[in-house]
């Protein structure tokens, strides 16, 4: 900074500093209330008393109020399934794109990247009548389906290999490497950073991804996190709000951690597939 | 030179076959299926031509969804952009709390919107929510925010700006990244003031991400309608009412489907132009690189 103070007043530091605390404060108001509403008697709601009893009731009672349990294992299995596939369909599609060459190339890609403006989400009604006919309504299978193949997951790979040298694939060619030999053992290697990049946001999309799910589901042993927590916080409308405030924590809770955790490792990630 | 084309197609076919499948067939035949009407019962669906759109057009709903999603879009979309540009400024250098102030900022991105509206809804609260209390320590009466025909919109846009200018910002901050310190330091020894420095030199370089961050907030602005389900439901009487709610609503709570891929038609015309706009705009992006 030494230098750079010549044109900042200190006046303008402390609105500066001001402000951004002003706006955080502002931003993590809602999250902080909703923490004090779940950890204290519902008597404390909207009364601030610093000495307020704290309590762990309203977690256990949400908790046992739905089967969160379940809801979690759905939601767990529905994340790991999209993302291993995502990363086996489109590590050798964006493999495909990157370093072969075949016809029709440049508009095989072109309506790849179709997919990052029309996507799933908006085709409810077309998906939904597909599932039907395959039969799979009301199965996890059917609410990750549509997101395996990820034209994002390809554009941003392919982006990725592109950058690897190609003397690389003709030394390890030459060592009598296969073709999924090359992928796997050199290419997605150094590929990594991209990998997880991409593994950490497709986990947060499809953890918090909702319509989908409510539409395609109509079971405990279907419905991830959040639709049945959406369930639980408008058919029990007679529940007090600290107990669903408790339960929008927990459904929300792993990511918390995880984000806090891995704070800089996310914020890098959506960094590193912001950038085109 | 033909071994390479198998090879190709063999690495492409799962991935393509998946894509078509569930985006581009889909939307080729949500326009068929918008020239027909619904199946109901034992009567087949029947070609009725342009009856779903003439009802379209007539369909005081879907100019209300229409009227609200651009109301929606014209202020979610500068308001998010420009907070996440503040934000951005604010902790890409160094600053007092710096790691907490950037988690403040970001936390609201990681979480489920479906979740988050909750906690904006007890917020919200006439009367009893924090939002109603801080009016009540000025005097003001309570209001009904969420529920009345007035503020509905609003309510949710609030969310919606909430849940995505942290998002926002890591883009702001990658490209910030990107501006060499010799500019800044140049421009101090000139003596030029902050605000002169970024509006000449800081903004114009930032042009292409925020490019790119308008397009994002554009697509969000029709698709991000989680916290709507929980919060309003399109209403009171439709005054919160998003084209992708009403989609949901005349295809799964009407099942009119011939009436909602009609509506899904207008979704993929309206996302195809933002697309296009994107590939003419992207053109302008190569001259600042």
């Amino acid at each position: 900074m030494s230098t750079l103070v010549v044109t900042q007043t200190r006046f303008d530091r402390t609105l500066f500093v001001a402000g951004a605390w002003a706006l955080a404060l502002v931003w993590i108001l809602p999250l902080a209330y909703a923490v004090w509403t779940a950890i204290h008697p519902s008597a404390y709601e909207t009364r601030f008393v610093l000495l307020a009893p704290l309590t762990f009731e309203n977690f256990t009672r949400a908790w046992n109020a739905a089967p969160f349990a379940r809801y979690f294992l759905n939601t767990i299995m529905l994340v790991t399934m999209i993302l291993a596939a995502q990363l086996i369909l489109c590590i050798h599609a964006a493999f495909a794109f990157a370093r072969l060459d075949f016809p029709g190339k440049n508009l095989l890609f072109a309506l790849v990247l179709v997919q990052l403006m029309v996507m799933p989400d908006i085709l409810l009604v077309r998906n939904y009548a597909t599932m039907a006919q395959l039969g799979l309504v009301d199965t996890i299978l059917a609410i990750g389906l549509p997101y395996f193949a990820s034209g994002f997951a390809i554009f941003l790979l392919r982006q990725t290999f592109m950058t690897i040298p190609k003397e690389l694939d003709e030394a390890a060619r030459v060592e009598g490497c296969s073709l999924p030999g090359l992928i796997w053992r050199v290419y997605v290697p150094l590929a990594k950073p991209t990998i997880l990049a991409f593994a950490l946001v497709s986990v947060s999309h499809h953890w918090n991804n909702f319509i989908w799910p409510l539409i395609i589901t109509s079971s405990v042993e279907t419905r991830p996190l959040t639709v049945g927590l959406s369930i639980f916080a408008t058919t029990d409308s007679g529940t007090d709000w600290s107990v669903i405030t408790a339960a929008t924590l927990i459904t929300s809770g792993p990511l918390i951690i995880a984000f806090l955790l891995f704070q800089r490792q996310f914020v890098q990630s959506f960094m590193r597939v912001g950038i085109k | 030179m033909r071994r390479e084309w198998i090879h190709a197609g063999l690495l492409l076919a799962p991935a393509l076959i998946l894509l078509f499948a569930f985006t581009h067939l889909p939307a080729i035949q949500t326009v068929i299926d918008s020239f027909f009407s619904t199946a109901r019962g034992r009567r087949p669906a029947a070609f009725v031509g342009l009856a779903n759109y003439e009802r379209l057009i007539g369909d005081a709903i879907f100019i209300r969804a229409m009227v609200n999603n651009a109301i929606y879009a014209a202020i979610t979309i500068p308001v998010s952009i420009a907070l996440a540009l503040a934000m951005a400024l604010f902790v890409h250098r160094h600053i007092a709390g710096r790691a907490f102030l950037r988690m403040a900022y970001f936390t609201p991105t990681v979480l489920p919107l479906i979740a988050v509206a909750n906690i904006w809804l007890f917020f919200f609260l006439p009367g009893f929510g924090l939002f109603e209390q801080l009016r009540g320590l000025i005097g003001l009466s309570p209001r009904n925010w969420v529920g009345s025909r007035d503020t509905a919109l609003y309510a949710v846009m609030v969310v919606t700006i909430w849940n995505q200018a942290g998002f926002f910002m890591i883009f702001y901050l990658a490209a910030l990244q990107t501006i060499p310190d010799t500019l800044r330091e140049a421009a101090a020894i000139e003596g030029t003031p902050r605000w002169v420095f970024f509006r000449r030199v800081v903004w114009p370089l930032l042009m292409p991400t925020t490019l790119f961050l308008s397009v994002n907030a554009t697509i969000n602005a029709f698709r991000m309608i989680d916290h709507v389900f929980v919060m309003t439901q399109g209403g009171p009487n439709n005054a919160s009412m998003l084209l992708l709610y009403y989609i949901y609503e005349q295809g799964f709570r009407f099942w009119d489907s011939a009436y909602a891929a009609t509506l899904t038609v207008v979704m993929v015309v309206i996302l195809a132009i933002v697309g296009i706009g994107q590939f003419f705009l992207m053109d302008r992006r190569v001259h600042y690189k």
